[in-house]
């Protein structure tokens, strides 16, 4: 029988991957932007999972907003990093250093 | 949905509408021009104006909250962020890089911290942080053919990203273990917070969140990079409203949702208040850039107004809330100087840079001098105010006078970074000729720099009432 418990381990467990992919990765932006959208689908389950197990629908629409702005979100990150790649030609995550820190 | 639920959210629907208006205009138009500018800044006061005659209460189930402290907030916020647009769009045009967006843009942050500062549920309090966050992000990266600021735009967008996941990580955590989103099921659910673990785990991951927001030490890497790489207008507006609105919502999430567990999160706050008290004072003693100085000087002054919230009582949200309006205007002002000032075509923008400025521009210089002496919180000027009610209200909490005097200390080391600023703009020579500055960024700083020192002594009491009221809102949800 699958409980409430496996479901907020699986959410757990993805959403430390997804802040390790942000901070280990050094190579890639698009590889930080699939982190990012892996933390907002770590909510989602934990959310919709809390959902069931109260018997409230409210999760599921705070899921159905998440998933709204995530794609609102993708989208001016992609947007940014467009113009990121015109002035440099490049999106490693290396070169990102005309600033300290 | 009732008819009244929409006159409470009317400074929104204002500012919503106006956007999609002015969007629509600008398309058409296909540029800039100063009729859509004014329009914009027309649309923010009249929305600042619906603020105080809104009605209070709650609407959209709850989810929305009219009350004394969002009136505050709002007037504040959208008026700073009417500010803001001349000053941008003036500096922009200098640059021969006017765009319509700009102050569309403007609008939707200000919608988003209406929402922020009107958040009666976990689920507006993450859309009013996201559609502040989205605007804010776009704005970093406004000049897109700089490779400095979309270097600002991508790690803004980066880290932003990453303390909203934070901050939804602890919302729906909250949600599980509380069993709702609002803020006034989840504080009787969590009771006097002892043995309620799983709340709690997700209330610190919120406050993680928002102390991103609001660029608390030690979640502030962001803050010096994205300062000084974005466009300087854009700085001052994000150094400003943002701040204020992103520290209502964390009053409204801790003092309405979390009333009973006071003492646990004061515990957190306090610590994240000294941290960015030292790293703002101590960091900022190495810096050349003015910009990146100031996003020290900010995270600094962030951490002095947690330390007023983390008194947690009336005296303590209400410290918090005039400590964060008297620095938005030392803040506006500070860079409103930055944008105007220029040498040989070139922009000041380090302390080097500043030498001589008193010979040259008396008038400028003198309102830096003021507004780094109101930054330093010394006697005369407004920040000293600010900083007196924030020790005062540490004071009289318990046990936290220790707190007011580590925050004092910092204070003392970051005066030694403003002395130096003066000292140069006073007594160093210039190394050339400083151009003239434009009129509508002289006129704000100006204006700041006579607010913070003798026009605060008369709105002091009415902001104090004000505050006070604002205050007396939060905990009765």
């Amino acid at each position: 029988m699958i409980g409430l418990t496996h479901y907020l381990v699986v959410a757990a467990i993805l959403f430390t991957i997804g802040v390790f992919g942000i901070f280990v990765n050094r190579k890639n932006v698009i590889v930080i932007l699939m982190s990012i959208e892996l933390i907002l689908l770590a909510v989602n389950i934990n959310l919709v999972a809390f959902s069931v197990y109260l018997h409230d629908v409210v999760g599921q629409i705070f899921a159905m907003f998440v998933l709204t702005v995530a794609a609102a979100e993708a989208a001016v990150g992609l947007a940014i990093l467009v113009t990121f790649f015109r002035n440099r030609g490049d999106i490693a995550v290396d070169d990102a250093n005309v600033m300290k820190g | 949905m009732p008819l009244s639920d929409l006159q409470l959210a009317a400074p929104e629907l204002i500012l919503a509408l106006s956007a999609m208006v002015l969007l629509l205009w600008g398309a058409f138009a296909g540029r800039a021009s100063t009729a859509h500018t004014v329009a914009s800044m027309a649309a923010l006061l009249a929305a600042a104006v619906a603020a105080v005659y809104a009605p209070h209460g709650r609407a959209f189930a709850g989810g929305f909250v009219s009350d004394d402290a969002a009136t505050f907030a709002k007037v504040a916020i959208f008026v700073a962020s009417a500010v803001s647009i001349p000053l941008a769009t003036g500096w922009f045009a200098r640059r021969g890089d006017s765009r319509f967006e700009f102050p569309v843009l403007v609008i939707l942050a200000a919608l988003g911290m209406g929402m922020m500062v009107s958040a009666g549920d976990l689920i507006s309090l993450y859309v009013g942080v996201e559609l502040q966050s989205l605007a804010l992000y776009v704005l970093a990266a406004f000049r897109r053919d700089d490779p400095k600021a979309s270097e600002a735009g991508l790690k803004y967008f980066v880290l932003g990203a990453l303390s909203s996941g934070l901050l939804l990580y602890g919302a729906s955590l909250i949600y599980g273990f509380a069993g709702s989103t609002h803020f006034d099921v989840i504080a009787a659910a969590v009771g006097d917070g002892v043995g309620k673990s799983g709340v709690l785990f997700g209330m610190v991951f919120l406050i993680c969140g928002i102390a991103f927001k609001v660029s608390a030490a030690p979640f502030h890497m962001w803050t010096p990079d994205v300062y000084e790489g974005a466009p300087t207008p854009v700085v001052g507006f994000f150094a400003a409203a943002p701040k204020l609105a992103a520290m209502v919502l964390f009053a409204r999430a801790l003092a309405d949702g979390f009333a009973g567990a006071l003492d646990q999160w004061r515990q957190v706050l306090i610590i994240i208040a000294l941290l960015s008290v030292f790293v703002g004072a101590f960091a900022g003693l190495a810096q050349s850039n003015l910009k990146r100085l100031w996003a020290y000087s900010s995270i600094a002054n962030v951490g002095y107004a947690l330390i007023g919230l983390a008194s947690g009582d009336q005296a303590g949200i209400q410290s918090m809330l005039m400590f964060m309006v008297l620095y938005m205007v030392d803040v506006t002002g500070f860079f409103a100087c930055l944008t105007a000032l220029s040498r040989e075509g070139k922009p000041m923008e380090t302390i080097q840079d500043m030498a001589g400025l008193f010979k040259e521009k008396p008038g400028m210089a003198l309102a830096m001098t003021a507004f780094s002496l109101s930054a330093l919180g010394l006697p005369p000027f407004s920040g000293f105010f600010a900083k007196l009610y924030v020790f005062k209200a540490a004071v009289f909490a318990p046990n936290m006078a220790w707190v007011a005097v580590a925050g004092l200390v910092g204070s003392v080391v970051a005066a030694f970074y403003y002395l130096r600023l003066i000292k140069v703009m006073w007594f160093d020579a210039a190394s050339g000729p400083v151009e003239a500055t434009p009129t509508e960024a002289r006129v704000i700083a100006i204006g700041a720099a006579v607010f913070s020192m003798p026009l605060v002594w008369l709105a002091l009491h009415w902001l104090d009432q004000w505050a006070g009221a604002a205050a007396a809102a939060f905990g009765h949800s």
